[in-house]
């Protein structure tokens, strides 16, 4: 399977989601410059974490202008999968791929640390190798990931099963305690409406080696490349 | 030419973590009675332009695209005609 790592400038996950996909995953992937105007070639879209335009004005507010975006909505909208990963997951918002839109933490603190993502939803392209309910420890690392849409959206993605991830305790329970920026409804992953689009905070190309600290972000990709090789979210295997 | 000032303000129903740390500081230092402290954003263009309604489409049209985010946002703007 082909994947694209967009490299905006100031992104700074590009790198990790590159290693994570080509050396740990053996898949092909390739960098894809923010003025590249061609996806063609690929199979799956990744917009990797970092700092777009320096985090100037919003988090992913003009990057969500760069040149490859157009091309992008377009690969979305073809039903190819798109993976936005921080402030990947903000660029999708302010391009309007996904609903909603990140506030700054309730704390006011960027926020490094691994935190316990509960699987809400099995049957997305990202999480077809997961269990329902199955609880994932993933690292995150942003000060602007306080997750909100307004009720109405809210109830809307509720009814189509959007929220993707909510932060839980290490037993799955979603408390406050566990929500570690003060994300609505713990939410820390969503996807679009018809499922090809997914927007995380917790950064799974972060935790692919034990000597990472953890290897619970290979479900995502491989569930990926399971999505891509025309498998279902019934072909759970353990990983 | 004209001159827009435009003002960027998180939505009234949305906390303002930002705004809180300031009353907070203000608090500190003092001064009493400071019930609410919001901040935005105040964002000042110069653009030339041949009329001033089409100064004023246009400066919307940049809110609505990329100064604010609608979601979380509101926006208001003043516009004026000044000497290039």
């Amino acid at each position: 399977m082909r994947f694209g790592v967009v490299v905006f400038p100031g992104s700074n996950c590009d790198i990790d989601c590159y290693h994570a996909l080509r050396d740990v995953m053996g898949q092909d992937a390739e960098y894809i410059w923010h003025r590249a105007t061609n996806l063609d070639s690929f199979d799956c879209i990744v917009l990797p974490g970092g700092s777009t335009y320096g985090g100037y004005l919003r988090c992913g507010a003009i990057a969500r202008f760069s040149p490859v975006m157009e091309r992008v909505m377009e690969f979305a909208q073809s039903g190819k999968p798109v993976i936005g990963i921080s402030d990947g997951f903000h660029v999708l918002t302010e391009a309007g791929l996904l609903p909603g839109a990140m506030l700054r933490n309730r704390n006011m603190k960027f926020i490094c640390d691994n935190v316990y993502i509960k699987v809400e939803n099995s049957g997305t392209p990202f999480t077809n190798l997961c269990g329902d309910g199955q609880v994932l420890k993933m690292p995150i690392a942003h000060g602007d990931g306080n997750y909100y849409a307004d009720s109405d959206t809210l109830r809307e993605m509720e009814e189509n099963k959007q929220v993707v991830f909510r932060y839980c305790s290490p037993e799955g329970h979603i408390t406050d305690e566990s929500n570690p920026n003060g994300s609505l409804q713990n939410i820390a992953g969503v996807c679009n409406r018809e499922g090809n689009v997914l927007g995380m905070m917790p950064q799974p190309e972060r935790c692919v080696e034990e000597i990472l600290g953890g290897r619970d972000g290979i479900v995502i990709f491989q569930s990926i490349i399971n999505y891509l090789k025309g498998g279902t979210a019934g072909g759970k295997e353990t990983l | 030419m004209f001159y827009a000032k435009v003002f960027v303000t998180l939505k009234k129903s949305i906390a303002d973590p930002h705004g809180n740390a300031i009353k907070e500081a203000l608090l500190s230092m003092g001064y009493d009675g400071v019930k609410d402290v919001r901040m935005g954003k105040l964002i000042e263009i110069k653009l030339e332009d041949g009329s001033s309604a089409k100064a004023q489409e246009r400066i919307k049209k940049m809110c609505d695209t990329l100064l604010a985010n609608t979601v979380i946002e509101d926006y208001s703007y003043e516009i004026t005609e000044v000497q290039p």
